[in-house]
């Protein structure tokens, strides 16, 4: 007792900073090292092959990644809760056909195809919400169930039918080929998404509670959180998200056909995982969904690049997926230990 | 300080509260008032309507029929966060916090203070958090994740929480069960404080001495019905467990004397690095003994690693003159150990499946017919346990989940008794479970023992300790500090051992 009150500034402030800094350094870790290990892939491929780090290679790695990103943090918001969305592939492929058939010779604007995306998006993302969050059907099933249905609809609709660059309207064409100050408006596109979507898991009270309820939806009911509405919620803007990345598709592509975008819904579970996203929910940052997405494309690009078989890619990617979840897991049961002992030293010192 | 009377206006009342789960009437017709400045407690068996009462009380459940009465005015809680919003704060028995999220983040979630445009005011956050840290007198970071913290820690923050929201009424649900005698007391005196400023405190504990030291009035429920509420003062222990139970209790502690025989069980210099250290001891057949210690004195690694679940650096384990094989269950149970574990529900018991199921899994060498499960013959074995251990159910093929706290122990208590063990370890035989039950547990141990069963029983109860063992073995840090017999174990000297203060008393 009478220590507590003779010298708090320093007993007070040392296991602070210490317990803190532990947490802040372990999450941080991850974010660098995958970093680290992008700037290694680049520096290596880039050695072996000049031509990976040419403007035009650059951009080409940006392009790639650009869609994988905006689908890797609308996914986050959706795992961070404890649940997962697999039907973001279809969504991204049904968003495509629908705004190409719309605009195929038309002159409709751009604002007009990328609304019309995100409304189709919003659509599916709302009906896996309310299985979800009201018929608290597993997200699991759902979600799957949703993939094939949205994608039954999308084969029905099209029929074999492609459209072609030819019938899009140029200025929908200019938002995917275009660029601002020699950066391509794709990446912009998704830079901006992913700084407003970090800002707001960061700073605003719906924002936290996505985490509450993920680290312990128990908890979450007891502290009064609308815990149905803020999963319907992140359910409708991986929706969005992943129907405005439809119509980004169509915009960078301006070919498609029924079964673009197929499968990519494990590949943007593996991004945001790989990315420090818990697949159980209540911790990680769309800052590293978004390296994690990153990663991947490059991986992909670089086997290209290397002139290795492609279907590496899919192991390569798995073994970095178990890497990730194994990793956490360690981490996670190092830290509960090293948090404990320090509760445990802090006891012995009251 | 003297208390006296309350002050006339209730700050939270129920009125004529009714509540049902399909057929179960949880609660009739059950009235309750709360004042500023008092501690009222909440008697009642497990199943009398606690639970349920809180809940309502919560904003988590709402009454069929009845009021709740906020300051004399009736209003409707659509949620916990009505209740929260009305002053009312809720400490469960293991709180719920968010593992992953840190300490000022659970005591502000859902309610962060703001500035423009709505962002949460982090520094804010921290500052209030670190100030409410000390004003609790705790040291822990406001930055730290609750994951990994001790459940009275864990009790701190959400009183904190509590605090932040300058609660009026406080309820808390057994806060003490899984806590020391110190932290128990911090607990307490943050509890004397908060009602020195006013707020009414809602106590529940199974502990009937904690109930006379902490609070004025007491409440008893029974079967879901009101039965009285009256000052503290003018009861006795015997008078409050005969409202609870509605029947005079024979004895809480029925110790029937036993023929001690050979020794059953005999660990020696079992060492575990870090946990436990140098422990032997004896177990004889007829006798029980208890293992008593603060919590984290490492009683239960020792029961673990004494039935193999565990692995044991150093030492070894003889049941009845053979040695066992080191970090193997199944060799345990072959040599006749039983271990009841503490954690009933995570370790005892299968939650999903039947009762006949849960108590068929020790044996299902027994109840095989060519070479598959016979479902009837585990039907019968567990009826026959269920009549033996006086067993309150529907049906045996309902999933345990649905019973009792006490009835499920009872399960576990028949799946170890089926496979017929020479030693009984049991782990907090009795923790969360009603005075009635209870007694029917100690009976069930008192009279295995007279048949000639060894019993190891861990528990931090002290009254249990002291009513059931024949001999009290005292952990301290890891090591086995005191051994001492019945005739001088006192509350007094089993505490002065477990908290250090004597080095190895008499032998």
């Amino acid at each position: 007792m009478t220590t507590t009150i003779e010298s708090p500034p320093d007993t007070a402030k040392a296991p602070q900073r210490s317990a803190s800094s532990l947490v802040d350094a372990v999450f941080r870790a991850r974010e660098i090292s995958i970093a680290g290990a992008l700037v290694l892939l680049i520096l290596g491929t880039y050695l072996a092959n000049p031509l990976f780090l040419s403007d035009q290679g650059v951009k080409d790695l940006l392009l790639n990644a650009s869609i994988l990103v905006l689908l890797a943090v609308g996914q986050s918001a959706v795992v961070i809760t404890r649940n997962i969305d697999l039907s973001v592939g279809s969504v991204v492929g049904l968003s495509a056909f629908a705004c190409g058939k719309f605009v195929a010779g038309t002159d409709h604007g751009v604002l007009t195809v990328m609304l019309l995306g995100i409304a189709i998006g919003v659509v599916c993302g709302l009906v896996s919400g309310a299985l979800v969050s009201f018929g608290r059907v597993p997200a699991l099933v759902v979600t799957l169930g949703m993939l094939y249905i949205i994608q039954g609809i999308d084969y029905w609709w099209a029929q074999g039918e492609q459209i072609s660059a030819s019938d899009v309207p140029d200025a929908v064409l200019g938002l995917g080929s275009g660029s601002l100050l020699g950066v391509p408006y794709l990446p912009l596109i998704s830079l901006v998404l992913l700084a407003a979507t970090a800002y707001f898991l960061r700073s605003y009270r719906s924002g936290r509670e996505l985490y509450a309820i993920g680290s312990s939806p128990e908890a979450a009911r007891l502290a009064g959180i609308p815990i149905r509405r803020r999963v319907l919620a992140a359910y409708a803007f991986s929706g969005a998200v992943a129907g405005f990345a439809g119509a980004l598709w169509l915009a960078r592509f301006g070919t498609v056909v029924a079964d673009n975008a197929h499968g990519w819904e494990l590949t943007v579970v593996s991004a945001v995982v790989v990315g420090g996203v818990a697949i159980t929910g209540g911790t990680g940052t769309v800052w590293g969904a978004a390296l994690g997405a990153l990663l991947l494309t490059t991986i992909g690009s670089v086997l290209v690049v290397l002139k290795v078989d492609s279907f590496w890619q899919g192991a390569i990617t798995g073994a970095l997926l178990l890497l990730a979840i194994s990793v956490d897991r360690i981490v996670n049961l190092r830290m509960t230990a090293a948090l404990r002992k320090r509760s445990a030293r802090h006891d012995h010192g009251a | 300080m003297n208390q006296s009377a309350p002050d006339p206006a209730p700050v939270l009342a129920l009125k004529g509260v009714s509540k049902s789960f399909g057929a179960v009437r949880a609660l009739q017709d059950v009235s309750l008032q709360l004042f500023p400045g008092e501690a009222h407690a909440l008697a009642g068996e497990n199943g009398a309507g606690k639970s349920t009462l809180i809940k309502a009380l919560a904003g988590v459940h709402r009454p069929d029929s009845g009021e709740v009465l906020l300051d004399g005015e009736p209003v409707v809680f659509h949620g916990p966060a009505d209740a929260r919003d009305a002053g009312i704060a809720v400490i469960y028995q293991e709180p719920t916090l968010f593992p992953d999220l840190s300490i000022a983040e659970n005591i502000f979630m859902g309610r962060q203070p703001r500035r423009a445009l709505g962002r949460i005011d982090r520094k804010a956050v921290h500052a209030t958090t670190a100030g409410l840290m000390r004003r609790l007198g705790v040291d822990l970071s406001p930055d730290r994740p609750a994951r990994g913290l001790s459940i009275a820690d864990q009790q701190i923050v959400e009183i904190a929480k509590a605090l932040s929201f300058d609660a009026r009424v406080l309820i808390m649900d057994e806060p003490t069960a899984a806590l020391t005698g110190s932290e128990t007391a911090r607990l307490f005196s943050v509890v004397q404080t908060l009602r020195a400023e006013g707020a009414a405190v809602l106590f529940i504990s199974h502990r009937l001495d904690e109930i006379f030291e902490l609070c004025q009035r007491v409440t008893t429920l029974r079967d879901g019905r009101w039965i009285s509420s009256e000052p503290l003062e003018e009861l006795t222990e015997d008078d409050l467990v005969r409202r609870m139970v509605g029947r005079d209790l024979d004895d809480l502690y029925p110790k029937q004397e036993a023929e001690v025989g050979e020794v059953a069980l005999s660990v020696h210099r079992l060492t575990r690095e870090g946990v436990f250290r140098d422990v032997s001891f004896d177990v004889r057949r007829g006798e029980i003994v208890a293992l008593a210690g603060l919590v984290g004195a490492g009683r239960t690694e020792v029961a673990q690693a004494v039935f193999g679940v565990d692995r044991a650096d150093a030492g070894e384990v003889k049941v009845g003159g053979t040695v066992l094989r080191p970090g193997s269950p199944t060799a345990a149970m072959a040599a006749g150990l039983a271990l009841v574990p503490e954690d009933r529900r995570q370790r005892g018991l299968v939650m999903d499946l039947s009762i006949e199921r849960n108590i068929g899994l020790t044996g299902l060498d027994e109840v095989r017919k060519r070479g598959l499960v016979s479902r009837a013959l585990e039907h019968d074995r567990a009826a026959d346990w269920a009549v033996r251990l006086q067993l309150k159910y529907n049906r045996l093929a309902d999933s345990v989940g649905v019973l009792s706290g006490g009835n499920q122990q009872k399960v576990v208590l028949a799946k170890w008794l089926a496979t017929g063990p020479a030693v009984l370890i049991v782990d907090e035989p009795t923790r969360g479970i009603d005075v009635g039950t209870k007694a029917e547990v100690h009976r069930l141990l008192s009279s295995l023992a007279a048949d000639g069963l060894a019993v190891l029983m861990i528990s931090s109860d002290l009254p249990e300790v002291i009513g059931m063992a024949d001999r009290v073995l005292v952990m301290h840090e890891g090591r086995l500090v005191a051994e001492i017999p019945r005739a001088s174990a006192t509350e007094e000297s089993v505490m002065a051992a477990a908290t250090g203060r004597n080095e190895r008393a008499a032998a």
